[in-house]
């Protein structure tokens, strides 16, 4: 009797140990982990007015795809969990409970679109789910301090604009600025942050037109701002109208320095389509390569990103800018859940993202790093300007950062 | 008078086919079966689903409120994504920049949308069809870019929209729970505050419909002539069928501005005039319990159809909506009749 009570205290000692040192392993997990699986989810309108961009989550699909057929994260497979929300926002809300709530996601990865984004932003930072990469340029996701579950990924409409206003000071200080805007919070972002950016010159800017999305076409507009005598043009507009207004100059013989913005720099989809020799000497910013250019042939990122889609994406358009963002988008994803190791918490994932330091995806422009902490929650803030000459871009500078503060 | 009358009434269209007002309604038992099913569910399911059954309900009142229009006076809308929109947006506003409490924006969002549709009806008077739904559209269209204008940016928030707060429950509901140690999330308590409008909205329109005016409304649905020649007034009640339609779509929207907790211009586009004509057509015209059959359509179809083919889904919806359409053209409203004759034949047996 007495011996077996001790055998039973013992075996209980020894069940103590025992799991107290699996504890010590650390293995933590939330929601969405497990020993074998991360399951992530996301947001994207496959369907709707932005449907060209699903790509996106196609893209990210395939990389997780390969990832997981070459061993996964630490061992674990990703799930990727991927819905629709048609471009609209009380869709992505409905999506967004159903991940959590529903499918019980670790986190939220990559959801695209600004209204999208905005409307389901503060219910994933109640739930405490990181809301993390998300694929807007708007600038408000850098907030660490109101939102610490939100962090964005590509460089903000901002800091994009702030890297035209510093070269426009530094080379035409006497310039006569003409800005051409969509009217929605793209060109409103943008004109705010060509603003801020010129500061006391603001007086720089002679004349300044918006445009909605719907209008057919742009041209009145732009005949109005040569009135204005200006000598530089910035185009914050999207590929129809940047198209448009290449043309346009063209047409009516006004030569200026001319700026467009990063999101109609598509060789294919914007410059081919206006004309080549309309658009000789223009300017724009660039922060990821461009999957078309023969110049990056031979670059080992580049011929990585090949091969991914050889075997993974076949069907991929690799023209499509949107292909190779959801590349690195999704490269920048898995650095992060590597990092995390076998502490899978929400609370870790955010921690780890936000403290990326000098990574380089493969399709980023060399030089190019991703960079965050605590306090700065936008993880690509520098770009490098580029001219547009024969049939193609070409880079010039250094890399420039887009913080105000430098 | 004469004159006037003959200005407005026009040829019927003769799409709408006539309803008698008692097939408009179902029966006491299944009434009080449905509401057992809404109001016991959300006790055993998730919180996600009981969001989902808020906007089945928020949808099936939109849906109800141009059965309204559609069904009881005969004239097409495809613009109650605008009166949703105005709804939503005033409660939005009122809430966030007002401080008001939740519960007092909804009339107000109801008598503003009612004074917006009552106005809107008087110039669309003069048209009739397929006229009348394309003017309507022009409005659902111009809604998005009407809330971007900066002119009133300083109250809707122009392209980024307004962030609302989601309502707790109220401490007497608290307080009263505790005692059975129960706790009820913002969730629940917005599913249960949402049935208790929707079903006083349904009562209020079916009583509506049997009543005088809703006598009035199915007139001039029929046949606007014999209606002007029974003393109807015609422009009157056809306006006023248009006031309240876009009164209760107003209140749905400021229902689901609270819910969603965000309002932006690209939520309230023509996709969503569009998806409340199809529930409308799917629940059956002018039959009213169809309202919440279609809403169920408009949610739960497009994620079946995502489920289905991601990069298909739009495909696959419209397979699906053709089937409906083809095999059922009467909408849930046939479904039901099938099932009550076939009901009826069994208890003979």
């Amino acid at each position: 009797m007495r011996s077996e009570e001790l055998r039973v205290a013992a075996l209980a000692a020894a069940v103590i140990v025992f799991t107290s040192g699996t504890a010590l392993a650390q293995k933590k997990y939330d929601a969405g982990a497990t020993d074998t699986e991360i399951k992530i989810g996301n947001i994207m309108p496959y369907s709707g007015p932005a449907s060209a961009y699903g790509v996106i989550g196609k893209t990210e699909q395939a990389y997780f795809n390969k990832v997981n057929a070459e061993g996964g994260i630490n061992g674990r497979k990703i799930n990727f969990v991927s819905y629709d929300d048609g471009y609209s926002p009380p869709k992505a809300v409905e999506q967004a409970r159903k991940l959590v709530e529903s499918d019980e996601v670790l986190l939220v990865f990559n959801p695209l679109g600004t209204p999208s984004n905005s409307a389901i932003q503060k219910y994933l930072n109640a739930k405490k789910v990181p809301q993390l990469f998300v694929a807007t340029g708007a600038t408000k996701w850098n907030d660490p301090k109101n939102f610490p579950w939100t962090m964005g990924w590509q460089p903000s409409y901002q800091s994009e604009a702030h890297i035209y206003a510093k070269y426009l000071l530094k080379e035409k200080p006497d310039g006569k600025i003409a800005i051409l805007f969509q009217n929605d919070d793209f060109g409103k972002d943008y004109l705010k942050g060509l603003k801020d950016a010129l500061g006391a010159k603001a007086s720089m800017i002679a004349a300044e037109e918006s445009y909605e999305a719907t209008e057919p076409s742009v041209d009145n507009h732009i005949v109005r701002l040569k009135a204005s005598g200006a000598d530089v043009f910035i185009s914050i507009t999207t590929p129809k109208f940047a198209a448009q207004a290449i043309k346009k100059l063209a047409e009516i013989d006004w030569k200026p320095l001319h700026i467009v913005s990063n999101v109609s720099i598509s060789v294919g989809g914007v410059i081919k389509p206006a004309g080549f020799e309309n658009a000789q000497g223009m300017l724009s910013a660039a922060y990821a390569k461009d999957g078309a250019d023969p110049q990056w042939d031979n670059d080992p990122g580049m011929k990585k990103f090949y091969a991914f889609l050889a075997k993974y994406y076949p069907d991929a358009n690799k023209l499509d800018a949107s292909v190779v963002y959801g590349y690195g988008a999704a490269q920048t994803m898995v650095k992060v859940l590597e990092m995390c190791g076998d502490n899978l918490t929400r609370d870790n994932v955010m921690k780890q993202a936000a403290s990326l330091k000098d990574f380089a995806p493969d399709t980023l422009l060399p030089g190019i790093k991703i960079n965050t902490s605590a306090t700065d929650f936008a993880p690509i803030k520098q770009l490098q300007m580029m001219r547009f000459k024969g049939e193609k871009w070409d880079l010039f500078g250094d890399i420039i950062s887009g913080e105000l503060s430098e | 008078m004469s004159a006037a009358i003959e200005d407005v009434v026009t040829e019927s269209p003769g799409v709408i086919e006539a309803v008698p007002k008692r097939a408009m309604t179902l029966g006491t038992g299944t009434s009080l079966v449905m509401l057992g099913l809404l109001l016991l569910t959300p006790l055993f399911v998730k919180n996600f689903i009981i969001f989902q059954m808020t906007m089945l309900l928020i949808y099936g009142v939109a849906v109800l409120a141009l059965n309204i229009l559609t069904g009881g006076s005969g004239q097409f809308s495809l613009g109650q994504s605008a009166f949703y929109a105005v709804g939503a947006y005033t409660s939005a506003i009122l809430m966030e920049h007002a401080g008001m409490n939740y519960a007092l924006t909804l009339p107000i969002a109801g008598i503003i949308c009612f004074a917006f549709g009552f106005l809107f009806g008087q110039p669309a008077l003069r048209l009739s069809g397929v006229y009348l739904a394309l003017a309507t559209f022009a409005l659902a269209t111009a809604m998005p870019q009407l809330l971007k204008l900066g002119y009133f940016e300083q109250w809707t928030g122009g392209v980024q929209g307004l962030v609302v707060t989601k309502p707790d429950p109220p401490e007497a509901v608290q307080s009263m729970l505790s005692w059975l140690h129960l706790k009820m999330s913002q969730d629940m308590w917005l599913y249960y505050f949402t049935l208790v409008i929707t079903i006083a909205i349904y009562i209020f329109s079916v009583n509506l419909l049997r009543s005088r005016s809703g006598r009035a409304f199915m007139a001039i649905r029929d046949n606007e002539i014999a209606a002007s020649a029974m003393g109807v007034d015609v422009a009157l009640y056809k306006t006023l069928a248009f006031g309240v339609s876009a009164g209760i779509t107003g209140v749905a929207g400021g229902l689901g501005a609270i819910t969603v907790q965000f309002v932006a211009p690209d939520s309230y586009t023509i996709t969503l005039a569009i998806s409340l004509f199809l529930g409308m057509v799917v629940g059956g015209v002018g039959w009213l319990p169809g309202s919440i059959v279609g809403s169920a359509f408009i949610i739960f179809v497009p994620n079946i159809a995502e489920g289905i083919s991601k990069g298909l889904s739009g495909a696959v919806f419209g397979v699906l909506l053709f089937l409906v359409i083809f095999l059922v053209p009467h909408g849930a409203r046939q479904v039901a009749i099938v099932g009550q004759q076939l009901i009826g034949r069994f208890r003979k047996n």
